[in-house]
């Protein structure tokens, strides 16, 4: 198993607004929308040095959505920021209709997305949000890893024509990716090359799947674990590769487990490749205040389950 | 323009709606028959429009042009028919309404890439979002162009509107024109009973709005008058709110003042009855 080492741990959402600053500096287009939760998307330095660039929406996200479709018009590109919960369910017809109908060049930029926001609880922590976003026509859907990741992903998005859903969140977790790493949409990132089931995992969950590759390593099992940061469009080829090797899939993924991850990788098996499959996931409920920790383990998306999948989809091969 | 010319193309116009909501028994002709002088007033005599060799262009981008966008997308004939008229696409196209693959859906959208359209609309109450976005995108383009935006009355129930009726004042959006068709009928009838808006030039004024009111919005001369003077009043710190007062159904009789015509489509000899009642001015389709 490759080894993964960190010196550091931060939260991904950091990794939003670092990317933000680096964008503020290089494109004179982008212009940063928040709904009073700034100091949540870690805006301050981009709205610091680019005042006249930065368009506070207050509380009024379905307003923010519109005002962003409106901006892609005279060639700006907006990134509109909030918590997930906000950016999706509540302003889903805004989206359909103003962004993804329209395609229009519109970031929509989600952080504190699934459980890890932790104990503000249910009503904040959005489960469906990549279930409602994938099912746009033409979205594209990132989800990415670590600090380092969620800043490569935000400033990649900026060169990319066309409606994007980025999501990360609060949780401090360790940067295990390169600083430098240049982020490809669309395409699967390898972390641990392995002969016996393919971990495929998202977000936070892909370091949960490195700790769990490190258990299973110990018990004799050689895990493929493989990092999906864009859910649409999936890297099917990347998959259907892993799946011919190992025979047998884990996927791991903050959400419910309707809609997310877990079913758009079934869809890839069920039409070309028929292996077993085991979902670590929400299981088609809401969440409840605790610590991110804590509720990684209640809801059965930390490491230990992550191994206890792996062992089952073994099983059934 | 003179207000004679502007007429004969309104009436066109109306001719262009009953007939393109007849040939597909279906879509909105009321909404769109009141706001037509509207809509001719504006592309006709008011917008600055982007053009080559004397013809109209488009570009989605829209730098260094008025914007026209319409919230309430179910008047989508009357927007066809002007933008068609103007020059955007071929008149002969109107003919294709609502029907199967058409560039002219049943509520506008940029998807078929139809010349004149910047932005979907038909859920209502989002187009003066987009409207004021375009306009901030204007201002951070020190472009000096105006953003006009058509919502209707109905409409105003919708939560979104009154989320960028706060914002637009706070932001000093002072290069947008907003419109609100005052015909006082939605589909379940007249307004006042289906959800009474009470007083909406106070209500927007309360926001921070200058609010003018255009009491014969049926009347091409007093539309003109009226988006002169709104013109007059930008770049002041305030967005621009203009209450005008149509007659749903305007210029067909039988059509007029009533909420039963809001999304039916004539028969036969309604059709006639209707175009009897509309000179053919540049020639029908």
């Amino acid at each position: 198993m490759k080894k993964y080492t960190f010196t550091e741990k931060k939260d991904t959402r950091s990794g939003f607004g670092a990317g933000m600053q680096v964008l503020g500096q290089q494109n004179p287009n982008v212009v940063a929308l928040c709904a009073d939760l700034v100091g949540s998307l870690k805006l301050e330095a981009f709205i610091k040095e680019n005042p006249e660039r930065f368009v506070q929406c207050g509380i009024s996200e379905a307003n923010m959505i519109g005002v962003s479709a409106g901006l892609t018009i005279g060639g700006k590109i907006p990134f509109a920021t909030t918590f997930a919960n906000f950016a999706t369910g509540r302003v889903y017809d805004q989206i359909r209709q103003s962004v993804a109908y329209s395609n229009k060049n519109v970031k929509i930029c989600a952080s504190h997305a699934g459980l890890t926001l932790g104990e503000d609880g249910a009503t904040h922590q959005i489960l469906e949000d990549i279930g409602m976003m994938k099912m746009l026509p033409g979205m594209t859907v990132i989800n990415p890893c670590d600090y380092n990741q969620t800043k490569a992903a935000t400033i990649a998005i900026a060169e990319y024509d066309g409606p994007v859903y980025l999501r990360f969140g609060r949780p401090v977790i360790p940067i295990f990716t390169d600083a430098d790493q240049k982020f490809e949409i669309g395409k699967a990132w390898m972390v641990n090359e392995g002969t016996d089931v393919s971990i495929i995992a998202t977000g936070h969950m892909v370091w949960e799947a490195i700790q769990a590759g490190e258990i299973l390593e110990a018990e004799g099992i050689n895990a493929e674990i493989i990092n999906i940061h864009t859910i649409k469009p999936l890297d099917e080829e990347a998959i259907l590769k892993s799946v011919e090797k190992t025979g047998c899939v884990v996927t791991a993924e903050e959400h419910n487990r309707i809609g997310g991850l877990g079913d758009s990788v079934a869809q890839v098996l069920v039409k070309n490749k028929l292996v077993p499959q085991e979902y670590v996931a929400v299981n088609d409920s809401f969440g409840e205040s605790g610590t991110p920790a804590q509720l990684l383990q209640k809801y059965g998306l930390d490491a230990k389950h992550i191994v206890e999948a792996a062992k089952r989809a073994i099983a059934r091969k | 323009m003179e207000i004679e010319q502007l007429e004969k193309v309104a009436s066109q116009v109306r001719r262009d709606i009953v007939r393109m909501v007849h040939a597909c028994q279906s879509g909105h002709p009321g909404g769109s028959l009141g706001c037509t002088d509207l809509l001719v007033a504006l592309y006709f005599e008011r917008m600055k429009l982007k053009e080559q060799d004397g013809k109209v262009v488009f570009d989605m981008d829209g730098k260094d042009e008025d914007l026209f966008f319409l919230s309430n997308g179910h008047i989508s004939p009357v927007w066809y028919s002007v933008l068609a008229r103007k020059g955007y696409f071929p008149v002969s196209e109107l003919g294709t309404f609502r029907k199967l693959d058409s560039r002219l859906q049943g509520h506008p959208t940029t998807h078929e890439h139809l010349e004149g359209i910047r932005i979907a609309s038909g859920s209502l109450g989002q187009g003066m979002s987009v409207a004021i976005g375009a306009a901030l995108a204007k201002k951070l383009n020190n472009d000096k162009s105006t953003v006009y935006v058509l919502m209707g009355d109905g409409e105003q129930q919708e939560g979104q509107v009154w989320e960028a009726a706060t914002f637009a004042p706070h932001h000093e959006v002072d290069n947008l024109i907003a419109f609100i068709d005052l015909n006082g009928q939605q589909i379940d009838g007249p307004t006042l009973k289906v959800m009474n808006n009470r007083d909406l030039g106070k209500k927007y004024e309360a926001f921070g709005w200058e609010v003018i009111s255009i009491e014969e919005g049926n009347d091409m001369a007093a539309i003109v008058k009226g988006l002169y003077e709104a013109k007059g009043r930008l770049g002041h710190g305030r967005p621009i709110m203009i209450l005008l007062h149509t007659g749903m159904g305007y210029g067909v009789d039988f059509m007029m003042g009533s909420h039963k015509w809001h999304g039916v489509a004539p028969n036969d000899e309604q059709l006639a009855a209707a175009l009897a009642q509309l000179e053919e001015t540049l020639g029908d389709y």
